[in-house]
């Protein structure tokens, strides 16, 4: 799978589950700071990825995922897409 | 009124549980309950059955993950997500501070608490994407006025109003409600092991004048987990006779 798609995808559950428009998710966003999470939105939002990609995120490497670009890079590394 | 949830019911083949588990379905609830025991599941299949009321006895050990998993599974996949938890079982192990054992309070903790948390944390995912669900804690009097002999279960029934509040807090924004009950003395099986003048003894302290029954504490979940209810979380609603008024 292209990496270009995991980043469409993640961007897609960014924008459903933080209520925000796709097109404001950008690779550097922060889920906090820029597009308006809070921690039961961040915890929700790692959910919603490991049951995307079929994977178990740790909480000591979800706290690390901050930004839309640290999902990806996370996704790519841990998973086979 | 209930129709189209689902409502997980624990400790549902007597007492206060088959109330509870009888009134949900008889609002129009799917109903799974649990009991400890096989012939406790099937208990449970028969008067779900008598009352027409959709729904399912699961033989099942709250204070095992393993099987609640698998048994949340089977309701998934059978009914649909769970929208409605009662988290009802409960048991004694009675005795005085001074010479309880460490399995006595253990086993309370155990059954009355931990499974709380187990049982919350595995519906809670399905609710939050939902965006809707109502869980109800079968606290005690006992754990607001204490009761000697009954620290473990003093302490466990506390326990669980100080959790329902902190996760009515966590979970409020999702629009999913958490509260407990705290039944007085209701006449059932485990207050029935009281001795006659003990039980005279409590009626003295209760203004009503007699032990609760099931239905009362039944109808307090309904209420709870029904739309009227929709904007109660993280409160515990005393159904007690008046023996205790907060």
């Amino acid at each position: 799978m292209e990496n270009t798609d995991i980043e469409q995808r993640i961007k897609k559950i960014v924008a459903e589950q933080l209520g925000v428009n796709e097109a404001d998710v950008k690779n550097e966003s922060s889920f906090v700071n820029d597009l308006g999470a809070d921690s039961l939105d961040t915890v929700e939002l790692v959910m919603a990825l490991e049951e995307e990609f079929e994977c178990e995120i740790p909480d000591e490497q979800a706290e690390k995922i901050n930004t839309v670009q640290e999902a990806i890079d996370y996704v790519n590394q841990h998973t086979s897409h | 009124m209930l129709s189209t949830q689902v409502a997980l019911v624990t400790g549902a083949s007597r007492g206060i549980g088959q109330a509870i588990a009888s009134e949900l379905g008889k609002h129009g609830a799917i109903v799974i309950g649990t009991a400890t025991t096989q012939n406790g599941a099937e208990i449970i299949n028969q008067y779900l059955k008598e009352a027409q009321i959709k729904g399912l006895g699961l033989a099942m050990n709250v204070n095992d993950i393993a099987q609640i998993n698998n048994a949340i599974e089977i309701i998934r996949e059978t009914f649909g997500e769970i929208s409605i938890l009662v988290n009802n079982a409960g048991i004694t192990r009675d005795n005085l501070l001074a010479r309880m054992k460490d399995e006595e309070w253990d086993e309370i903790m155990e059954t009355n608490l931990k499974s709380v948390f187990f049982l919350s944390r595995a519906v809670l995912r399905s609710m939050m994407k939902a965006r809707a669900g109502r869980i109800i804690n079968i606290s005690s009097v006992v754990g607001v006025t204490g009761n000697p002999g009954q620290t473990n279960y003093a302490a466990a029934k506390a326990g669980m109003i100080g959790f329902s509040k902190s996760l009515a807090r966590e979970v409020g924004s999702r629009n999913i409600t958490i509260n407990c009950i705290a039944p007085g003395f209701i006449d059932t099986d485990m207050t029935r092991s009281l001795t006659a003048e003990q039980q005279q003894n409590l009626i003295k302290h209760i203004p009503l004048g007699r032990l609760g029954h099931p239905i009362d504490i039944a109808s307090a979940v309904v209420f709870l987990a029904s739309p009227a209810a929709s904007y109660i979380t993280g409160t515990t609603l005393h159904v007690n006779g008046g023996m205790y008024m907060d």
